[in-house]
């Protein structure tokens, strides 16, 4: 008993351990790829169309090339050759329209942004200068801004030669959705628009190349060491290899510190693939760093969508079915995951919901701007957002309380594990566990109460209250499941576990954190299994050279695919363990017992061995198990059983002034459930940043471009990414339905916040400006977008009188 | 190329610089001092903001000409003694930083204003730090960690350097030495 609290007082799994990783970050002492220099370095400048789309007539790269300290300057047609076409590694149809997409454009620019020609020159000043020498002469084609009218038989084509600009079309469809529709005693139609974000993680993307000839320090003088911002260092180095033909055993990709990604770094870009060939063909190291506003160009934009949707539902409000109808703006061409991003939200628009049918088609459209790609929450956000702001217009439309209507409908407790419409098992959640506190943290009855009385004075500052209840499949993904999708690649994820001679620890794991914590919580993991201090543990990552075997970090999969494989390849080290253990005390394997990192013999406490003495006993190897390895040292590659299904319940009270049109957040109030954690304040960090993203997304950002395809909130000046000053404090708990899927129940908290807030805070604004006739105000919901929204509402009573 | 004599972080070095060179690319690629990151190229994000004579700026916006004959302080000069700076330990145990790519613009803009305002608000946390942007933690616990500085380096007693206005029009002609312009702790 005393031992069992003993063992409980030292978990590690659970505690809020501040990061091992903070140390290097608060003092400056980082590795940004921006940092890394090397003897030789020459920095590349790439030159942009201006234009959204252009035929190059004509380009003479010739003047740059004279300019001082330039070296090199080439254009598109000089490196193809060279490089091939950047990977797309989701077809999802197999008629899919997938045009090349060469790093440098060749004939024609399909949006503004399109790289034309790139320079190499001693310093980055001198790169950058050396751009306006290169001659190019355009003649401009028509701009394909307009998912509808890019489908319309006479629409301009962004790739001439497919002759569409329709991508793909993909359906699911379960039940009989006509049928639930004629049973129906209300069918509510509405279209929402997502509009194109800008991810805008904090370190602008960057990489350096150096040659085998000048290989860096710890560099084997016969590869390319390739250093990138990336989240995915394995799929990029794979893809490299495609792209530049360099053999992939001659490619190292090192993934130093990352600043973020949000999805942005979750690609190959065509940057990382030019600098590998130009370090190649100048035989010295080559960087490329973008500028904030380059970035915004160059860089995945997420989201942009047009959402048809129609729900069935009888009058007491029970759902019958849903019908999806998605255009899906995949911008100029296909990136690594850009036409399987809408897909991933396919199976989560029946959210938590009970139905009988669903319907769902998304057509996939090309259009002359920065290709979109994943964006935290990648498909499920622009889902979550549609499903609950239509549950609370059918509410309205019912007139039931948003809340009462979700109970209606919502999976209960006891019927897990439950799957959906859509096809996915739930395994585990407790909708009204997280719905409950949620309501009682955030006082919703006495809101309710305040707005009743302020709608009644007519009040010029509106009170509205929103709600999202939300679920997320996260950990992609089963391997199996990705191939039935047509992905091209498997969702496991790998790790070893090594120990060390001296009784420390080396974590090896396929998971490229950027942010997130994984050096921790891996820590956190791998302590508690092998019952070895925190402090004794390292994890490794990052660098396919020591880390060689991983899927990378992305989609919420960090924790529940590769941070289960830690826990597994540990647990293998220690039954390896037992086995010298019980050789070295002459007992049998069951008779031993393991705690805190001890070997005991049941009954003879005074016979142990720690896991660091059998470590060196496995090194030295003179006393092992007849025929056993000379090694306790373990791997695992991970392929997860289901995807995880954190879940949980938003609340947002917002202030709307009706004449200024300003909509200030008074409370935000969140319950999640993302089953057991390793580190609570970690997941509190990811909730909070989620949130702000998600808030974002409802009130301050947009990509906006004018009728010529010009991206004209082209810099942080012009596009909002919120400030401090801009955002409220966030009222957290959080109810703990353990995942039943993995050993240590964790579901994912990545995206949660993102997924959960953007509808929570939209439909806290629709719900105070309901009572003036409003019942949508498009995302952002800008000041001058309510007000507007508001001036409509009035002109159209005023017009009915 | 321009002469220009800049203390940073408590050396003093002599370069030519070219006149356009921004002084964030001069701590980055001619000092090597890359604690200082920058984060976009419109004086927005406020990621290399650093201290030029006791006041905080951003180094992107700042030519290195103009920091001739001035002291800099970036977040690797905070570390006196090997003992972080308050807020270092703060933004730490607080869990205010994720990527941690904003952060040394962070701690660097929240010194200036408990400088300024020992014992902030929440809401005058959140509005000094209007002009530095973070993308990971949503800024509540940025907002808890400078208060949780404050409160500590109001118990110690600790006051950061004030700024030292020289007199008009004499900016940029002080003498290149080291006097009087050491560490500023």
């Amino acid at each position: 008993m005393t031992e069992q609290l003993a063992a409980r007082e030292t978990r590690e799994v659970g505690r809020p351990r501040t990061r091992k990783e903070d140390a290097r970050l608060v003092t400056g002492r980082t590795t940004w790829t921006d940092n890394i220099t090397a003897p030789g370095l020459l920095h590349m400048a790439i030159l942009r169309s201006p234009m959204a789309h252009a035929r190059i007539e004509h380009i003479d790269v010739g003047p740059a090339g004279e300019r001082p300290g330039v070296i090199a300057a080439f254009s598109g047609r000089d490196l193809a050759d060279e490089l091939g076409s950047l990977p797309c590694a989701w077809p999802v149809t197999a008629d899919m329209v997938h045009p090349d997409h060469p790093p440098l454009a060749v004939d024609e620019v399909r949006y503004a942004g399109d790289p034309v020609a790139v320079v190499v020159a001693r310093d980055r000043y001198a790169a950058a200068d050396a751009l306006e020498a290169v001659e190019v002469d355009y003649e401009p084609l028509p701009p394909v801004l307009d998912l509808e009218a890019a489908l319309a038989e006479d629409s301009p084509l962004v790739h001439s030669d497919a002759g569409t600009n329709r991508c793909y079309t993909w359906p699911l469809t379960e039940g009989d959705y006509e049928g639930a529709m004629a049973r129906a005693d209300v069918v509510l139609r509405r279209r929402y628009t997502q509009q194109r974000l800008i991810p805008n993680a904090m370190e602008p993307r960057a990489v350096v190349v150096t040659p085998p000839s000048t290989g860096s320090a710890g560099s084997a003088a016969d590869e390319y060491t390739v250093y990138s911002a990336t989240q995915v260092p394995h799929i990029l180095r794979i893809m490299l290899s495609q792209v530049t033909r360099v053999p992939e055993q001659k490619i190292r990709v090192i993934a130093p510190d990352v600043g973020g990604g949000f999805g942005s770094k979750l690609q190959v870009y065509g940057e990382e693939a030019l600098a590998l060939v130009l370090a190649r063909r100048l035989g010295r190291p080559v960087k490329w760093t973008e500028s904030r506003s380059e970035g915004y160009q160059a860089t995945h934009h997420g989201r942009g969508q047009i959402q048809d949707i129609e729900i069935a539902a009888t009058k007491e409000g029970k759902l019958l079915g849903l019908k999806v109808d998605l255009l899906a703006d995949m911008g100029a061409y296909l990136m690594l995951v850009t036409p399987g991003v809408p897909l991933l939200g396919a199976f989560m628009y029946p959210g938590i919901y009970k139905m009988d049918a669903y319907a769902f088609r998304c057509t996939g459209v090309f259009t002359t701007r920065t290709p979109t790609d994943a964006y935290r929450g990648a498909g499920r956000p622009e889902a979550t957002f549609a499903i609950e702001r239509t549950m609370d217009e059918l509410a309205a439309e019912l007139g039931l309380d948003p809340v009462e209507l979700r109970r209606r409908n919502w999976i209960g407790r006891e019927e897990f594990p439950y799957t959906t419409i859509a096809g996915l098992t739930y395994d585990s959640g407790d909708y009204d566990a997280a719905t409950d506190r949620a309501l009682a943290l955030f006082g919703y009855d006495d809101l309710r109460a305040e707005q009743r009385q302020r709608n009644a004075m007519g009040d010029r500052v509106r009170l509205g209250i929103g709600m999202s209840t939300y679920t997320e499949m996260c950990g992609l993904a089963p391997s199996r499941l990705l191939g039935e999708l047509r992905y091209a690649a498997g969702g496991w994820e790998a790790a070893s576990v090594r120990m060390l001679p001296t009784g420390t620890v080396e974590v090896v794991t396929g998971t490229s954190p950027h942010g997130q914590g994984h050096v921790t919580c891996w820590s956190q993991i791998a302590a508690d299994v092998l019952g070895v201090p925190f402090e004794d543990v390292e994890v490794v990552h990052g660098d396919t050279r020591t880390a060689p075997q991983g899927m990378d970090t992305y989609g919420s999969r960090s924790l529940v695919v590769g941070g289960i494989a830690v826990h597994q390849a540990a647990r293998r080290v220690v039954a390896k363990a037992r086995k010298i253990a019980a050789h070295l005390l002459e007992a049998d394997e069951d008779d031993l017992q393991f705690a805190q990192g001890t070997f005991s013999v049941k009954g003879s406490p005074e016979a142990r061995r720690t896991i660091q003495e059998v470590a060196f006993a496995a090194f030295a190897s003179h006393d092992l198990p007849e025929g056993m390895e000379p090694t306790i040292n373990a791997e695992c590659v991970l392929d997860p059983e289901n995807f995880s299904f954190p879940h949980g319940t938003h609340l947002c009270a917002v202030e709307v002034d009706t004449e200024t049109g300003r909509a200030r957040i008074r409370s935000y109030v969140c319950v999640d459930d993302v089953g057991k954690v390793v580190n609570p304040m970690i997941v509190e960090g990811q909730v909070h940043g989620g949130i702000a993203q998600g808030i974002a997304q409802a009130l301050y950002e947009e990509a906006v471009y004018d009728a010529d395809g010009n991206l004209i909130s082209g810099t942080m000046a012009d596009y909002l990414v919120p400030s401090a000053a801009d955002l409220p404090d966030f009222v957290t708990d959080r109810t703990e339905t353990p995942a039943t899927t993995n050993p240590l129940g964790v579901k994912g908290v990545g995206e949660a916040g993102t997924i959960a807030s953007t509808p929570a805070v939209v439909n806290a604004v629709v719900d105070a400006l309901r009572p003036l006739g409003i019942t949508d105000v498009p995302m952002p919901c800008t000041p001058e977008r309510i007000w507007r929204a508001v001036m409509d509402a009035q002109e159209a009573e005023e017009g009915a009188q | 190329m321009a002469h220009i004599s800049v203390t940073v972080d408590g050396t003093v070095y002599d370069d030519d610089v070219e006149p356009r060179l921004l002084l964030v690319h001069y701590l980055r690629d001619r000092l090597g001092l890359t604690g200082t990151p920058i984060g976009c190229d419109t004086g927005n994000c406020g990621a290399c903001t650093v201290d030029l004579d006791g006041e905080s700026v951003k180094s992107c916006s700042v030519l290195a000409v103009q920091a001739d004959g001035c002291a800099v302080t970036t977040v690797q000069g905070l570390t006196g003694d090997g003992e972080w700076h308050p807020l270092q330990k703060a933004f730490h145990e607080q869990h205010a930083l994720q990527c941690g790519y904003c952060t040394p613009g962070m701690i660097m803009a929240a010194r200036d204003l408990l400088r300024e305002n020992p014992d902030p608000t929440p809401e005058e946390v959140r509005h000094a730090l209007e002009g530095n942007l973070c993308r990971c933690t949503g800024y509540q616990n940025i907002v808890r960690a400078v208060l949780a500085a404050a409160a500590e380096m109001r118990r110690r007693t600790i006051h950061e350097p004030g700024a030292v206005r020289q007199p008009a029009g004499a900016a940029g002609t002080a003498a290149g030495t080291a006097g009087g312009r050491g560490p500023r702790r």
